[in-house]
């Protein structure tokens, strides 16, 4: 089983990386092909482990789920830039700085990192530090309704725990 | 071939809008973490603008090497990911060494 997996992590690391090589490179002769092919191979073995990590269960479902995820991701980027737009052009500059800390149940090293930037670029807020271990967020957050929006709502904590298939999220607010 | 171009003239016109505001928050804000909020999210989607631009116009002007999209669409995604992850870490290095957050109010540094 253990053998499986570490073959199934070879493989993928393999083909990413081959794709890439026919991308970057652009040559079709058989002799770059294959160099890069062994070379592929070479870097796959020795490493594959830094990009296909630990447990393989249920990859595939959570891969299409974060397919979902990216054009909402998309759209709340485009609101931040208009949001940022009209506060940076708005003659009175429209802006009331504070932090906010929350706490979430996600404790899985991907999805805290996902979390984290999507925290980063949705409408007026930006991760200062994350807490692994507790699932810790320090927020900077450039007006009050932003910080609510991650606060009350809660919609992000609840779509990326739904990608990463980890328990549903609570929040407390524990300071300001 | 028009509307082509329209749509390209469009993307590259956001995408310049959006540095410029981008530019002009990095001037007007008032302290350290709320010009990384201008700075920060606008490169990101105004790069990416300015690159979807340059996609759509290669696939229509020069159709036969496609390779040159790709790379580019391959910047977008890096772009993407190691935006948010460095103003991140720009905005931790900041926190760490005690730079004090503007509240509304205070005078402007």
């Amino acid at each position: 089983m253990k053998l499986k997996e570490k073959g199934f992590g070879i493989l993928l690391t393999f083909c990413i990386m081959a794709v890439f090589w026919i991308l970057l490179s652009g040559i079709f002769d058989a002799f770059h092909v294959i160099s890069g092919l062994v070379c592929c191979a070479i870097v796959s073995i020795i490493s594959h482990d830094l990009l296909v990590k630990g447990k393989s269960e249920k990859k595939i479902v959570k891969s299409l789920r974060l397919l979902t995820y990216i054009p909402w991701e998309l759209w709340q980027i485009v609101l931040a830039n208009i949001d940022v737009a009209y506060r940076v052009l708005h003659p009175k500059m429209p802006i009331d700085p504070l932090i906010i800390e929350f706490e979430t149940t996600l404790r899985g090293e991907f999805s805290l990192v996902t979390l984290a930037n999507s925290i980063t670029l949705t409408p007026g807020t930006i991760t200062i530090l994350v807490d692994p271990e507790r699932g810790k967020f320090l927020v900077h957050a450039i007006a009050k309704g932003p910080a609510d929006a991650l606060l009350v709502d809660q919609t992000m904590q609840r779509k990326v725990a739904h990608v990463f298939m980890e328990t549903a999220v609570e929040t407390e607010d524990t300071s300001t | 071939m028009v509307i082509v171009h329209g749509v390209v003239v469009v993307l590259l016109g956001a995408g310049v809008f959006f540095t410029l505001v981008g530019s002009i928050g990095l001037l007007r804000f008032p302290d350290f973490y709320t010009r990384l909020h201008a700075t920060g999210k606008c490169d990101t989607l105004g790069g990416g603008l300015i690159i979807l631009g340059a996609i759509i116009y290669h696939l229509f002007q020069y159709p036969e090497t496609l390779l040159v999209p790709a790379k580019l669409a391959f910047l977008i995604f890096f772009i993407f990911i190691a935006n948010p992850t460095a103003t991140h870490a720009i905005m931790k290095a900041a926190y760490k060494t005690g730079v004090k957050p503007w509240r509304l109010g205070e005078e402007r540094r």
